[in-house]
């Protein structure tokens, strides 16, 4: 569902060339649970950017179910909807309450008002968060705002998730909690990307792991650990 | 589609409520912008008033040495006719003139006595001429100095005026062009505040638009409450100012009546509230859409 094809990308910064990615190819079928681990600077968000076309690669192409996702900017919008992003930074939106930023993603998509009560508290209760479905961003705390964060990145039903570092802010209960919840989605149906340089989270997964090295694929294994 | 619209709406509203600050800082700018639009109104409308008055108070009379005989009268309206910018010509007979005289003076015994003592009407025959303009009589002056009727004229009315008009007219002119030259700066200088207050307001909301792309909202869905909130900061900018003028202009206006006698600016501006308000919402409103639009546009290019 997920192809990245010989995607190499350069960041031009002061007259200097920056290989962030180099010739990475790779795919991701629907369903799995993949991880990319590799140190900071490695490429891991780099390679999400490139997935949600915020930039652009300098060579190769990233196709995301059967279209490539850099062919037309208009059509961008809707390609995102089938994704759901958790971002390290969780980037909710601070006008609006937890219950506002989960429900924009449905308004944006046209989902009907009746609809969208119904739903909202759902996830609401699936991330834990039912009391504060009406604080706002800057009234929660880091570990209720990565939950926040994870469902608004569910709420519209994504066919995946791609969590960018999603517990790099977080002490271990929280990390343990906000991992949890995306093994469940996976469980539920949903494929999960999840970048990050915890050993522990990945050795515990069991599941494929991709390993970045100064923007290279050293490893692709089916049950791999954390070796850097 | 009825429903995103609905939505965009909304959000504008909350966004404009939420952050309050700056949208209560782009209001008042924007008062200030269409105080001055409005006044450059009120000022044309008032100058273009006293100009008129001027110029309707202004005349000019050719005294003849005798009666002009009707075909006299005849020749001289048929060539005066020739004359561009002249709005109306009425000839006075000596007894017109005496009976005009009389009806103004009929008061003044000892003006009338000597009158009577006199025996014989003293008054010429004139014609009385008027023109759209202040800066035509010297024309229509230099026209019948030298046309073939000059000796039948005894004096021309205009030497005499001619101070006068000249510089009223020139003061009305300068008046109006000062006025206008000023506000246009004043209003230019706000209309470059507000939209930098605007476009402060949309950079303090970068990140989250970058967000609200991230999570696939379309343009428009993006752009929409900005806009409606620029619809709000001008509806409200434009409400306010109405408001102002009317209780500023409510006071002022019996001062202004003794300088401008015959012209309410409050009743002016009351005749037509409809169309200043429809001027101000055009100025406040477009104001508030157009930078809020030109502001944003900027963070939506991928
Ligand atoms: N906008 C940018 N301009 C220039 N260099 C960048 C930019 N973004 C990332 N880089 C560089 O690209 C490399 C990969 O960065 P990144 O993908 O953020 O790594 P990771 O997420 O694995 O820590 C780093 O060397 C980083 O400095
Ligand atoms: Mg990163």
């Amino acid at each position: 569902m997920i192809n990245f094809q010989k995607v190499t990308k350069i960041y031009q910064s002061d007259g200097r060339e920056i290989a962030a990615l180099k010739d990475v190819s790779f795919e991701i079928q629907p369903k799995e649970f993949i991880s990319i681990v590799g140190r900071s600077g490695a490429g891991k968000t780099t390679l999400f950017k490139l997935l949600m076309a915020e930039e652009k690669p300098t060579e190769g192409s990233i196709v995301f179910e059967g279209e490539d996702v850099h062919q037309n900017r208009s059509h961008l919008p809707h390609i995102r909807r089938k994704m759901g992003a958790i971002f390290q930074d969780y980037k909710l939106l601070p006008s609006k309450t937890a219950y506002g930023n989960i429900s924009y993603i449905m308004e944006v998509m046209g989902a009907s008002d009746e609809e969208i009560a119904n739903t909202v508290p759902q996830v609401l209760e699936l991330v834990g968060l039912k009391e504060r479905a009406n604080n706002f961003s800057e009234e929660l705390s880091g570990g209720e705002r990565q939950r926040v964060a994870i469902a608004r990145a569910l709420v519209h039903r994504p066919d995946v998730i791609l969590a960018d570092e999603p517990t790099g802010n977080l002490d271990p209960i929280n990390t343990q909690e906000i991992i949890r919840l995306l093994v469940k989605i996976n469980e539920m149906g949903t494929t999960v990307v999840l970048a990050t340089h915890n050993k522990e989270i990945v050795n515990n997964l069991g599941k494929r792991v991709i390993t970045l090295e100064k923007g290279q694929v050293i490893r692709d294994e089916a049950e791999g650990k954390f070796i850097l | 589609m009825f429903i995103l619209l609905n939505r965009i709406i909304k959000s504008g509203w909350a966004g404009f409520r939420r952050n309050s600050g700056l949208p209560l800082a782009a209001i008042f700018i924007m008062v200030l912008v269409i105080s001055m639009a409005t006044s450059l109104l009120l000022f044309q409308k008032t100058s273009q008033f006293l100009t008129q008055t001027i110029q309707e108070k202004l005349d000019m009379y050719v005294y003849f040495n005798d009666e002009l005989s009707s075909d006299e009268i005849m020749n001289i309206q048929n060539e005066l006719s020739k004359v561009s910018g002249i709005k109306n010509v009425e000839y006075v007979s000596k007894n017109d003139a005496l009976a005009r005289f009389i009806a103004k003076h009929k008061d003044d015994a000892s003006l009338m006595e000597s009158l009577r003592e006199l025996g014989k009407n003293p008054l010429l025959s004139s014609m009385n001429i008027r023109a759209w303009e202040a800066s035509q009589y010297a024309a229509i002056s230099s026209f019948l100095a030298n046309s073939q009727f000059s000796n039948l004229i005894s004096k021309i009315d205009y030497q005499q005026k001619k101070p006068v008009i000249e510089r009223l007219s020139s003061f009305s002119f300068g008046i109006n062009t000062a006025g206008i030259a000023v506000n246009i700066i004043l209003a230019l200088a706000a209309v470059f505040v507000a939209f930098n207050t605007v476009r402060l307001a949309i950079y303090n909301s970068k990140e989250e638009i970058e967000t609200m792309r991230l999570v696939g909202a379309s343009d428009g869905f993006i752009i929409g409450p900005f806009l409606i909130q620029g619809v709000i900061v001008g509806f409200a900018a434009s409400l306010a100012t109405l408001l102002a003028f009317g209780i500023g202009l409510f006071f002022l206006s019996p001062g202004l009546k003794f300088l401008l006698p015959g012209f309410n600016i409050f009743s002016y501006f009351i005749g037509n509230l409809l169309i200043i308000f429809a001027i101000q919402l055009a100025v406040g409103v477009g104001l508030g859409v157009i930078s809020s639009w030109l502001a944003i546009r900027k963070y939506l290019r991928a």
